[in-house]
C-alpha cells in the first residue's frame, strides 16, 4: 500500500515537471503555429478587410477565383518547373561529389569547405551576385563565353536560370548529408564488387544507391518541399513588374507574398498558401508511397 | 595499374577543382566588382576582369548611407534572441519529451511534428496580424517572434536526451536530486554538442531569413542585413560596384565565422538536417 502511494507520488511529480518543462514550447507552438494554421485556413474562406475588420464569409469564392486566375495557374507550373530541375540536379551532382570525396584524397577538407560555402551566405546576397553575373550586356557569364543570352529576362529560360542558382546553393549541403550516409557503407562491399569486375558505375548503381537510399529519400523529400517554397531568389533576382519574364517565373510563394503583403488581400493570400500546403502534402504523400519500391531500410 | 590510378586521381581532382571554381567564382566576382568604378564595371571593349586600381569608394558610400553598423546590430540581436529562446525552451521540452513518461506527452509532441511538417508560409499572415495588433512592428521582438519557440530544436534536443545512459537518473535519485535538478545539473551539461549544433543552425537560418523581416520591419532603422539588401536592390539599380560592396559587407561576417568554426558549422547544419 505504502509502495503504491509512493509510486503514484512519483508519477504525479513526473507529470507536473513534465508539463512545466514543455509548457513554454506548447504555448508557443499553439500561439505561433496551431492558431495561425486554423486562422489561415479560415481566412481563405473570407473576404478580409484591413486587419480582420469586416471579414465576410464568402465560402469557396476565393478558391473559385484562384482556379480561374491565369497568373496563379502559371505560377504553379513555374514552381513545378523549378522543382523538377532544381531537385534532381542538386541531388545527383551532390551524390556524385560525395562519392568522389568519400576516400582518402588530398584536399578533401578544402573541397568540402568550398562546396558548403553557399550554405552560410544569405540568399539575398547570393541572388544579388547572380543577377549581376546573368546581366545580358555586362554580365560575366555572357562576356566570358561570348554569349548573348537574356538569362533572366527571356520568359522561356528565366525559371531555369533561377533553378541554376538553387542548384549551386544546395549542392554542398546535400553532399554533406550524403557523405555522412556513405561513411556507413562497409568498404568490403566495394572491394568484393571490384573483385567481381564491377565497374565504378555498376558499384554506384548496385551498392551506393541502395545502401544510402534512406538518406537519399530524406534529402529528395526535404529538398522538394523546400523547392516548392522558392521565393528569395526570385524576389531578389527578377526585376519586379518591368521584367517580361516575371509572369513565367514567379512562384506560388512569390504570388502569396504579392497578394498578402503588397496588395494586402489576406483572404486571397491565405487561399494561395493553403493550395501550396495541399500541393506539398500531395507530393510528399506520393513520395512516401513510392519509396517502398526503392528505399531499403535494414 | 599504377598509371591507371594516377590518371584516375588527376581526373578526380580536375572535376573537383572545376566544381570548386564554380562555387567560388560568384564570390570572387563580387569582390572584384566591388573594387571597380561604376564605369569600369560596365566597360565592354575591352571587358575588365580585374580592377586597374582597387578603390574603396563604393564601400564607404554604401556603409555610411545605409548605416550598416545598425544593420549588423539588428541582425545580431535577432540571432542572439533566437538562439537564446531555442536553446532554453527546446532543452526543457527536449528533456521532458526524451526522458519523462507522463500523461499527454505524446499528444503534446504531435504539435511539434505538425509544426515541422507544415510550410512556414502558412503561419505568416496571422503572425503578422498579431504583431501588428500588438503595435510591435519595427521592433527586435517582431523579428524574433516566429522563433520564440523551436519545434525543430525540440525535436533535436529530444533525440539528444534520449541517447543519454539511463543510470544517470538513478544515480541522481540516490543523491536526492529532484527532476528539475537532475535535468539542470546532470543531464543538460551532457547535451553540449547538440546545443552547439542547434545554435549554429538557428543562427544561420535567422541570418538568411528574408520574407519575415521584410514584412514586419519596414522602417529604415529596424532592417536586418537581408531585408536591407532587398531594399537597396531598388535604389542602386545599375550601380553594381555598390550593390556588390553591400552584398560583401553583408556576408563577410558569417563567412569569416564559417572559416573559423568550419567543423561546428558543417556538423551543426548537417547533423541537424540529418536527424530531421
Amino acid at each position: 500500500m505504502k509502495k503504491r502511494s509512493l509510486r503514484s507520488a512519483t508519477a504525479t511529480q513526473t507529470f507536473l515537471w513534465g508539463w512545466a518543462l514543455i509548457l513554454p514550447t506548447i504555448v508557443g507552438l499553439t500561439v505561433l503555429n496551431i492558431i495561425p494554421l486554423i486562422t489561415t485556413i479560415s481566412q481563405s474562406f473570407h473576404k478580409t478587410g484591413d486587419f480582420g475588420r469586416g471579414n465576410i464569409f464568402i465560402g469557396l469564392k476565393n478558391y473559385q477565383k484562384l482556379f480561374s486566375d491565369q497568373a496563379v495557374l502559371q505560377s504553379i507550373i513555374n514552381t513545378l518547373k523549378y522543382t523538377i530541375v532544381q531537385v534532381p540536379f542538386s541531388v545527383f551532382i551532390a551524390l556524385v561529389l560525395a562519392v568522389m570525396l568519400n576516400r582518402e584524397i588530398k584536399g578533401r577538407g578544402a573541397y568540402r569547405t568550398i562546396f558548403f560555402l553557399p550554405m552560410v551566405v544569405a540568399p539575398a546576397a547570393i541572388a544579388m551576385v547572380w543577377r549581376w553575373l546573368y546581366n545580358t550586356e555586362f554580365g560575366l557569364i555572357n562576356n566570358l563565353f561570348n554569349l548573348k543570352i537574356s538569362w533572366i529576362s527571356d520568359p522561356a529560360i528565366a525559371v531555369y536560370s533561377i533553378a541554376i542558382i538553387g542548384i549551386w546553393s544546395d549542392i554542398g549541403y546535400n553532399m554533406i548529408l550524403f557523405l555522412a550516409g556513405l561513411q556507413e557503407v562497409p568498404r568490403d562491399y566495394y572491394e568484393a564488387a571490384d573483385l567481381d569486375g564491377a565497374s565504378i558505375f555498376q558499384s554506384f548503381r548496385h551498392i551506393t544507391v541502395p545502401m544510402i537510399s534512406p538518406i537519399l529519400f530524406f534529402v529528395i523529400v526535404t529538398r522538394m518541399i523546400a523547392a516548392m517554397q522558392v521565393f528569395d531568389t526570385i524576389f531578389m533576382v527578377m526585376e519586379q513588374r518591368s521584367n517580361p519574364a516575371m509572369y513565367k517565373t514567379q512562384s506560388l510563394v512569390y504570388l502569396f507574398y504579392q497578394s498578402s503583403f503588397v496588395e494586402r488581400d489576406f483572404g486571397y493570400g491565405s487561399t494561395i498558401v493553403v493550395v501550396l500546403l495541399v500541393l506539398i502534402m500531395a507530393i510528399t504523400a506520393i513520395q512516401i508511397i513510392a519509396q517502398k519500391k526503392w528505399v531499403h531500410y535494414n | 595499374m599504377r598509371k591507371r590510378s594516377l590518371i584516375h586521381s588527376l581526373l578526380l581532382h580536375a572535376i573537383l577543382i572545376g566544381v570548386s571554381l564554380t562555387m567560388l567564382i560568384p564570390f570572387v566576382w563580387m569582390v572584384l566588382t566591388s573594387f571597380k568604378t561604376p564605369g569600369q564595371a560596365i566597360q565592354l571593349d575591352p571587358y575588365v576582369f580585374f580592377p586597374t586600381q582597387f578603390q574603396f569608394n563604393s564601400f564607404i558610400r554604401v556603409f555610411t548611407t545605409n548605416n550598416f553598423l545598425n544593420l549588423y546590430k539588428n541582425t545580431l540581436l535577432l540571432i542572439f534572441f533566437r538562439i537564446l529562446c531555442a536553446v532554453v525552451t527546446a532543452s526543457m521540452a527536449g528533456f521532458a519529451f526524451g526522458r519523462l513518461k507522463f500523461k499527454g506527452s505524446e499528444l503534446a509532441f504531435s504539435l511539434v511534428l505538425v509544426q515541422m511538417m507544415i510550410p512556414s508560409q502558412i503561419f505568416i499572415i496571422p503572425q503578422y496580424q498579431m504583431i501588428s495588433k500588438l503595435g510591435m512592428t519595427n521592433t527586435t521582438f517582431a523579428l524574433v517572434f516566429p522563433g520564440l519557440v523551436s519545434a525543430f530544436g525540440t525535436f533535436l534536443m529530444r533525440q539528444a536526451y534520449k541517447i543519454l545512459p539511463k543510470d544517470l537518473e538513478d544515480a541522481a535519485k540516490i543523491d536526492g536530486l529532484n527532476i528539475g535538478k537532475t535535468f539542470l545539473y546532470v543531464l543538460a551539461p551532457l547535451t553540449k554538442s547538440s546545443l552547439v549544433a542547434l545554435s549554429v543552425f538557428t543562427a544561420v537560418f535567422a541570418y538568411k531569413e528574408l520574407m519575415w523581416p521584410m514584412i514586419v520591419n519596414t522602417s529604415k532603422d529596424s532592417l536586418v542585413l537581408a531585408s536591407a539588401l532587398a531594399k537597396m536592390k531598388g535604389q542602386y539599380v545599375a550601380n553594381y560596384p555598390e550593390l556588390m560592396a553591400a552584398s560583401l559587407i553583408a556576408c563577410v561576417p558569417m563567412i569569416l565565422l564559417y572559416f573559423i568554426f568550419q567543423k561546428q558549422f558543417i556538423e551543426g547544419i548537417a547533423t541537424s538536417g540529418g536527424k530531421l
